[in-house]
């Protein structure tokens, strides 16, 4: 028995050995010097886990007595979630070594807090949703003061600790209740706790409780105060990983619990997962206009993003599901190339975050401009990048699921949203001459992500890599 | 063989329309102006040898959607027939005049390249034409109505830089959809009532129709005499009818062959061809015939004052050419269908040579258009003199009284006056014969004011008037031919006895018991011979037309009785429009030749008459006082108010005001502080908490 168990979770086991491994490893050796080996192994590990998962895994099976599932969502996420941390900690390497912050630890933290969050997607019980959330969010809040001697980044180390002990506070508190009224903490019991009858307040009460610890994590309104401090603060890539696969792993957790834990209470649940995502997207279009920080303003885009993949979770159906998953993974490669491109943002070598400096870009690098101008239009939301049939997926789910004022709500939020978007693309194309220029040389690989993500932005749209297919049957195997 | 000649001209069309970078000016208008003569030569083979029953080629399956089912096919009937000459005709010698009418145009610079476009529209135009002649059923011919349409704005509209052909031509367009929006409603009501759109079905249903009624707009109406009514109001667009007429006019912004192929010799004249073509279901409308002559009469008599006063020559031919498509609603209205495709078929080659004949006046005095300019040009032009006289002759229909024996003109219009009075309508019959003077008179006032008398106007341009060239003077020849022989050549089938007319247009005839009861008094027949020669069969018996409708191209009602009456008139009546036309000509001798100070006199005595005329009856500042400026003002409030203000303003607002607002705010919010946002954390649960009390679980 245990040892199918084992066999189940195979691919955790390996990460979390090897992560042990390798920081004993480095710490009794050559310490930051293998730092550089150490990233390159981690992300070759994340590629050949995720390969593993894709190729091997097949049907619904459950360890652990239930506690940890691995059907076909799980599986989805963790490859999302593995194939964009890798592509992160790529892309990083060079950037941190270059600002003497290439720590050993970096990769190894990374490759925890990804355990923790293949955790979170499997969950199957309220104890295993705790332990994967926990390890994640203890990792990143070492990851995000990854620069010691910096005073913003560990403040937005700082912060993030702080609102996050808040909130797994509340999502506690909310775990308990839900065990107090349910009697149990296996998602299958409370399940059936929920359809036997109506469901209890307390019951609810908890169930709001960890809506909240969630929307923490995903960082949707009005959880969300933490996100633009620890993005601006933290370095640029970690601030690339914060907007990639915690955000998926989040969004898993959010379904799983929802569907696993309450499929009986749509109804219930619909309306405030509704109310967040219309906060959510909101806010993040209103407020990202004030911001000139370019990872500030991509903050308030992952806020308002959050919003629109909520949207799909609100319509409580497959299709819902479905359009979460397809979202986020097109929001994930958009994000990577995105920050690939604020990473190569620099003059004489150092980062430069201000939009301003962006003024006539195009005229100095016209490839990268347009790479990036398809990536904006995209995360706008305009045809025929691949991010407006990402919303339009979402929009679609809530339409179908009666939920009209939502996806009406959705399109205003989106035009809103798309000025902050067009207005970056004004100044590479239309701005005003300026004296000192962004450096023109700058990563290769960095170019490299930000041009293929672009061109998943366009390529795409054809058949979506067959994305949509795997996404559907994720979600089937979530919502029955 | 049809095919080809309805898709010859679209290829050329297209070819000299894009293709003539490839091949070259001089090529390009050569292919287009073939492929008409083509299409002519074989509309001639098809009119000359057609007798048969109506065909339908198909070429292709055109709509299917519920129960709406119809084939793009081709109807070639006698009608049909009878359009394809007029329309190919006129247009491949148009085609050819341009040649030389075309040849330097001074609203285009050097070397700019404007004749294969202007071929490619004329091409263009002849296709849309063919269409709307050659349809199966509405909706095909509402796709060639509306690409005639298309083709006469951009051809009013060619000399681009003016400013008053970019008008007319929007007014042209804007006058048309008036009338279209008739037209649509009248397919609409007919698909509602007989749930088809194709001719077939409908003309088989036609007599239910006449028995069936039909909400329309505050009431319920006989459903065929709406449905007619809707038609004719189309019709009224296309042929300018009174109310409607006011584009026509303005339409001459065009150069002169356009003016001569769509504007008198084809477009025009679709709305007379749709009434006659719908003439299985006019017959079971009998108010709405009644509305068609009384409009009919009214436009003949109206344009026909207003020709009287004008001094561009233009304008005089095109007010005549509106007065003509009135007389040919009379006809149609009184039920005598074939003697209104008699006239627009005659028409079409004397108005073509009348405005080719002044296309060529225009040529020869360096485009100056106005008469008053004109004066003693016989002996500096003399073939167009001859081709305008032959024009007037025919116009003013010149002939032998009680023979038939005469221009074009004079057979056809007689015809007309004759089922006016057959018919029995005194208001068309005396209208049309006044007009008839009138129409006399200012078509030799046309010809004296140009030909004849000292030169006025500028002398440099009377010394280097010159006479036109070969391609403008062989269509003028062309034209004459048939200006003068094409009434006496086709009486007959025409409005000749009931077994011609009967067997041209392929209409069975009804057996002699039922005819012979039908109008058994008899009182007519006794002046049945002699007029135009007649002699006929009414000796015995009188021949009447019968059949179903939509069994051949026209439709008579048991009911009409037009012919017979119209051959039995009195002889008064038959001898009336050459009296008028006389009478015209005298007057116009008087005021023109003999006399020609006194036109000035009287425009001063009768001023108030003559500033009406003058300004034709005020309908254009009447229409721009009911429904342009009205128009004007409220797109003007709409635009400033309405979009300026309250669209704008709203985007403006949010846009500029309060998301900038909220913006701001956000900014506030995020603080920095820890507790600022743990408390917004907790008021956040507190919300969440408090909306599922209110909503969730037990509610």
């Amino acid at each position: 028995m245990i040892s199918a168990d084992l066999n189940i979770i195979l691919p955790e086991i390996i990460l979390s050995a090897f992560a042990m491994l390798g920081l004993m490893a480095a710490v009794y050796t050559t310490k930051d010097k293998m730092a550089g080996a150490l990233v390159w192994a981690t992300a070759a590990l994340f590629v050949v886990l995720a390969a593993w998962i894709g190729l091997t895994g097949e049907g619904t099976q459950t360890a652990f007595n239930g506690m940890f599932n691995d059907d076909g969502f799980a599986r989805f996420a963790k490859i999302t979630i593995l194939l964009s941390a890798a592509a992160v900690l790529v892309m990083s390497e060079g950037y941190m070594r270059a600002r003497g912050i290439l720590r050993f630890e970096y990769p190894m933290l990374v490759a925890l807090s990804a355990v923790g969050m293949m955790m979170m997607v499997s969950a199957g019980d309220l104890m295993a949703l705790y332990m994967g959330l926990e390890l994640q969010s203890l990792a990143l809040y070492v990851v995000a003061s990854l620069r010691r001697d910096s005073v913003k980044s560990t403040e937005a180390g700082l912060k993030y600790f702080v609102l996050g002990a808040l909130s797994s506070g509340l999502l506690l508190y909310g775990a308990s209740l839900v065990y107090g009224y349910a009697g149990t903490t296996l998602f299958s019991g409370i399940i059936t706790t929920a359809q036997s009858g109506e469901t209890s307040l307390g019951l609810l009460f908890g169930l709001v409780f960890l809506i909240s610890g969630m929307a923490f994590k995903v960082s949707a309104v009005p959880f969300h105060m933490w996100t633009p401090d620890v993005y601006e603060g933290a370095p640029t890539p970690i601030t690339a990983f914060f907007a990639t696969a915690p955000k998926v792993a989040a969004m898993g957790l959010f379904a799983r619990v929802l569907h696993d834990g309450f499929g009986q209470a749509v109804g219930d649940w619909q309306q405030i997962v509704a109310l967040l995502s219309v906060l959510s997207m909101f806010l993040g279009a209103v407020a990202a206009i004030g911001q000139t920080n370019i990872k500030r303003l991509m903050a308030f885009s992952s806020i308002a993003h959050m919003g629109y993949a909520l949207m799909g979770l609100a319509a409580g159906t497959v299709l819902g599901v479905q359009a979460m998953l397809v979202y986020m993974a097109i929001y994930v490669t958009m994000n990577v190339g995105t920050f690939a491109f604020i990473m190569l943002m620099q003059k004489d070598g150092v980062p430069v975050t201000d939009i301003s400096s962006l003024n006539l870009y195009a005229r100095q690098n016209p490839g990268r401009a347009l790479s990036m101008l398809v990536l904006l239009f995209s995360l706008a939301g305009v045809p025929p990048m691949l991010g407006f049939f990402g919303k339009l997926y979402v929009l679609r789910a809530a339409y179908e699921a009666g939920l009209v004022w939502l996806a009406v709500l959705g399109v205003i939020a989106s035009v809103i949203g798309a000025y902050y978007y067009l207005r970056i693309v004004f100044y590479m194309y239309f701005g005003e001459e300026q004296s000192d220029t962004l450096d023109t040389g700058g990563s290769s690989l960095l170019a490299g992500f930000l041009i293929a993500s672009a061109l998943i932005m366009v390529v795409g749209v054809a058949g979506m890599f067959g994305v949509e297919g795997a996404a559907q049957a994720a979600a089937a195997t979530l919502v029955n | 063989m049809e095919t080809t000649i309805l898709f010859a001209p679209l290829v050329g069309a297209l070819i000299c329309g894009f293709g003539w970078k490839l091949i070259g000016e001089q090529a390009a208008m050569w292919v287009s102006t073939g492929l008409l003569f083509l299409a002519a030569i074989l509309s001639w083979v098809v009119f000359l040898t057609f007798e048969g029953p109506t065909e339908q080629i198909q070429i292709l399956r055109f709509i299917e959607s519920g129960t709406l089912s119809t084939d793009w096919a081709i109807r070639l009937d006698r009608l049909t027939a009878i359009m394809l000459i007029v329309v190919t005709t006129v247009s491949s010698l148009v085609h050819l005049y341009s040649f030389g009418y075309m040849a330097h145009d001074d609203n285009f610079k050097e070397n700019e390249s404007y004749r294969p476009r202007f071929f490619a529209y004329l091409s263009f135009f002849t296709f849309a034409m063919l269409m709307l002649v050659t349809a199966d059923n509405l909706v095909q011919m509402f796709f060639g109505w509306e690409g005639v349409g298309v083709a006469s704005y951009l051809l009013i509209g060619f000399y681009f830089r003016k400013p008053s052909a970019n008008a007319a031509a929007i007014k042209a367009f804007v006058v048309n959809r008036v009338g279209d929006f008739g037209f649509a409603l009248g397919i609409f009501a007919l698909y509602l009532m007989t749930d088809s759109i194709r001719f077939d079905d409908i003309f088989a249903a036609a007599p239910d129709l006449a028995n069936q009624t039909m909400t329309f707009l505050w009431a319920d109406w006989n459903a065929a005499n709406v449905i007619a009514f809707l038609l004719f109001v189309g019709a009224m667009g296309k042929s300018a009818q009174l109310f409607l007429h006011t584009w026509l006019p303005d339409a001459m912004e065009g150069p002169t062959p356009v003016s001569a192929l769509i504007h008198a010799a084809t477009m025009v004249t679709a709305g007379v061809f749709l009434v006659c073509r719908m003439s299985p279901l006019m017959e079971f409308a009998p108010e709405a015939m009644m509305f068609v002559t009384v409009i009919g009469a009214t436009t003949a008599f109206f344009a026909a004052t207003v020709g009287l006063v004008q001094t561009d020559i233009k304008r005089v031919i095109a007010y005549s050419t509106c007065s003509q498509l009135g007389y040919m609603f009379v006809a149609a209205g009184v039920g005598m269908y074939s003697a209104a495709m008699f006239h627009l078929f005659t028409h079409a080659f004397f108005k073509a040579m009348l405005f080719l004949g002044a296309g060529s006046v225009i040529h020869a005095m360096h485009h100056e258009q106005d008469m008053m300019n004109y004066g003693g040009l016989r002996k500096k032009i003399p073939y167009t003199f001859w081709a305008m006289m032959i024009g007037t002759l025919a116009i003013t229909g010149v002939g032998i009284p009680l023979t038939h024996i005469g221009f074009a003109g004079f057979l056809s219009k007689d015809a007309i006056i004759e089922s006016a009075w057959g018919g029995g309508s005194m208001y068309g019959f005396w209208l049309l014969v006044i007009a008839a003077a009138m129409t006399s008179f200012y078509s030799w006032r046309l010809m004296f004011l140009t030909f004849y008398g000292k030169p006025r106007g500028d002398k440099h341009t009377h010394e280097h008037a010159h006479e036109s060239p070969m391609t403008m003077l062989v269509p003028l020849g062309v034209l004459a031919v048939g200006a003068i022989f094409a009434g006496m050549i086709w009486f007959k089938p025409f409005f000749g006895d009931h077994k011609y007319v009967a067997a041209f247009y392929d209409i069975p005839l009804a057996t002699q018991g039922e005819a012979g009861d039908t109008h058994a008094d008899g009182a007519d027949d006794s002046e049945g011979s002699g007029d135009h020669g007649d002699e006929g069969d009414h000796g015995g018996h009188h021949d009447e037309f019968g059949g179903q409708p939509g069994e051949g191209a026209l439709y008579f009602g048991p009911e009409n009785h037009v012919l017979h009456e119209a051959h039995a008139a009195p002889k008064w009546v038959k001898v009336s429009p050459f009296i008028a036309m006389v009478l015209g000509f005298v007057m116009a001798m008087w005021f023109y030749i003999w006399n020609p100070t006194l036109p000035g006199r009287l425009a001063q005595n009768q001023l108030p008459l003559y500033l009406f005329l003058k300004n034709k009856w005020y309908f254009d500042e009447l229409y721009d006082a009911i429904f342009v400026q009205p128009a004007k003002a409220i797109g003007r409030f709409l635009w400033k108010r309405g979009d300026g203000n309250v669209i704008d303003g709203t985007l403006n607002g949010v846009a500029m005001g309060i998301i900038p607002f909220f913006t701001r705010m956000a900014g506030k919010l995020q603080s920095g502080y820890i507790f600022t946002y743990a408390f917004a954390m907790v008021i956040g649960i507190a919300v969440l908490i408090t909306w599922m009390t209110m909503t969730g679980g037990a509610n």
